[in-house]
């Protein structure tokens, strides 16, 4: 082809115009049935950005801990619903259900959980708004209770699902974290509902919405699962 | 033979053999400026949606300066320009030292210097020359290289503050990190509302950071 035809000149500016529309306004994961130029760019970074989170993971840094005095008092609470709505959960029909990469997938009581050697942790919870408050939690270290129900630690995620609907996973690293640990208890006492009663996860290296509360379900599985907030665009790592 | 009287000689016989002009800014220079200027106003619009969800002074940004229409949004567009920002600023610190141009172009800059030159200006009796930085520019622009570093640093220490312990602890740790963050955002923005002041004031300046432009020829003006 030799001629420019200035109609095609036009379509291509008209092209470009538009792209550059949607760069500067679809960049939002408004919609995630329909992710524009500007959203697939987004998550093509934030992959990225999981990939170097994760060789910067250290196994051995440990979050820092802080003293009873510096814990946050009344503790904040959080959720994508409102305090009143947080999940009550029949501790006496809980079961903590097993699936994916597990020799032993029976069922766990809370009780068992409780029978099982507890650890205890002042540390930070950092929120991907910003803010933080230091809490204390104790329970079952999730390394020893991978361990204690056979599951294949060379699996990469470890996936959960929560009484309120919400869902996330974490890799494998982060979940053999010495600091990483299955909560019962939230400042010394069960913990309670808007605190994610009877079993969260807490991860202290990383950021708050990757410490699922209430938690139903665990698996451990090479299939990414993604998770509630990640599909809307937050970061799935959210490393700290 | 004596190269001390010889070298004014070889120097007007190598101008003569090499008849391109000087560019004002080289194209190094000029890529890298506006990849920056893109990578800037996309953290500083993205970092200021991040600021407002959870405010730490008592005003948030306005809604139509920010960047990504939520939170998610924000950091992602964040995390993304930042690594437009660290190549090429990397890109930039490496060319400066190895082309000269820091040595020559902003280097030196004295109290001296920098008092002479903002008293000339403040009485807009400091005239423009081109291709040559004035004290004041020189520490304007050093200046705001520091913030950038700064801001780098600290937002790394905001974003692991665990992994990134040892940078963290330098910031005084999580929170004072925010703030150093904040500051050194701050410090750039007072710099982009000067440098954009000066460049509305002397329009001629702009183009040349497009095209180049070029140097007079002092032969010229004999």
């Amino acid at each position: 082809m030799t001629t420019f035809d200035p109609a095609r000149r036009k379509l291509l500016g008209r092209a470009l115009a538009f792209g550059a529309l949607t760069m500067l306004t679809g960049c939002n994961f408004d919609d995630l049935q329909h992710p524009d130029l500007a959203d697939k760019f987004l998550r093509l970074m934030s992959g990225w950005n999981n990939e170097v989170q994760a060789a910067l993971f250290n196994p051995h840094t440990l979050a820092p801990t802080f003293k009873a005095s510096e814990i946050t008092r009344p503790p904040r609470f959080n959720a994508f619903y409102d305090i009143t709505r947080a999940p009550q959960v029949d501790l006496a029909k809980w079961r903590l259900e097993l699936g994916g990469l597990i020799g032993d997938k029976r069922a766990w009581r809370i009780d068992q959980l409780r029978a099982l050697p507890q650890e205890s942790q002042i540390t930070r919870l950092i929120c991907v708004e910003g803010w933080r408050v230091i809490g204390q939690w104790s329970g079952v270290p999730l390394r020893h209770f991978l361990r204690a129900v056979g599951a294949d630690t060379r699996a990469r995620y470890v996936a959960f699902k929560c009484a309120d609907g919400y869902y996330t996973s974490i890799d494998m690293e982060s979940a053999l974290h010495p600091q990483t640990i299955l909560a019962l208890d939230f400042l010394g006492a069960p913990l309670t509902a808007p605190f994610g009663a009877p079993v969260r996860l807490r991860v202290p290296t990383k950021l708050g919405f990757k410490n699922p509360k209430s938690i139903m379900a665990m698996e451990v599985t090479n299939r990414w699962t993604g998770g509630y907030w990640e599909k809307q665009g937050y970061n799935w790592f959210s490393g700290s | 033979m004596n190269s001390i009287v010889m070298a004014p000689a070889l120097r007007a016989h190598a101008r003569r053999r090499q008849p391109a002009r000087k560019v004002i800014h080289p194209w190094p220079l000029r890529v890298m400026h506006w990849l920056n200027a893109l990578a800037i106003i996309t953290l500083i619009g993205s970092g200021w949606q991040i600021y407002n969800a959870s405010p730490f002074l008592p005003f948030v940004f306005p809604r139509w300066a920010t960047i990504g229409e939520w939170l998610g949004a924000a950091i992602a567009w964040h995390l993304a320009a930042i690594w437009l920002l660290m190549l090429n600023g990397l890109g930039y610190l490496l060319w400066g030292f190895a082309s000269g141009h820091f040595r020559h172009k902003l280097w030196p800059v004295s109290p001296r210097a920098v008092w002479r030159d903002a008293s000339a200006a403040i009485r807009f009796k400091l005239p423009h020359e081109v291709g040559v930085y004035n004290a004041v520019q020189r520490l304007l622009y050093l200046g705001v290289i520091a913030l950038g570093i700064l801001a780098v640093l600290s937002g790394l220490a905001v974003w692991k503050p665990v992994q990134l312990w040892p940078l963290s602890d330098l910031f005084g740790g999580f929170f004072p990190s925010r703030v150093v963050h904040f500051t050194a955002m701050a410090g750039i923005v007072l710099f982009l509302a000067v440098h954009i002041l000066l460049v509305a004031l002397v329009p001629r300046v702009l183009p040349p950071m497009i095209t180049g432009g070029h140097l007079p020829d002092p032969e010229w003006h004999r």
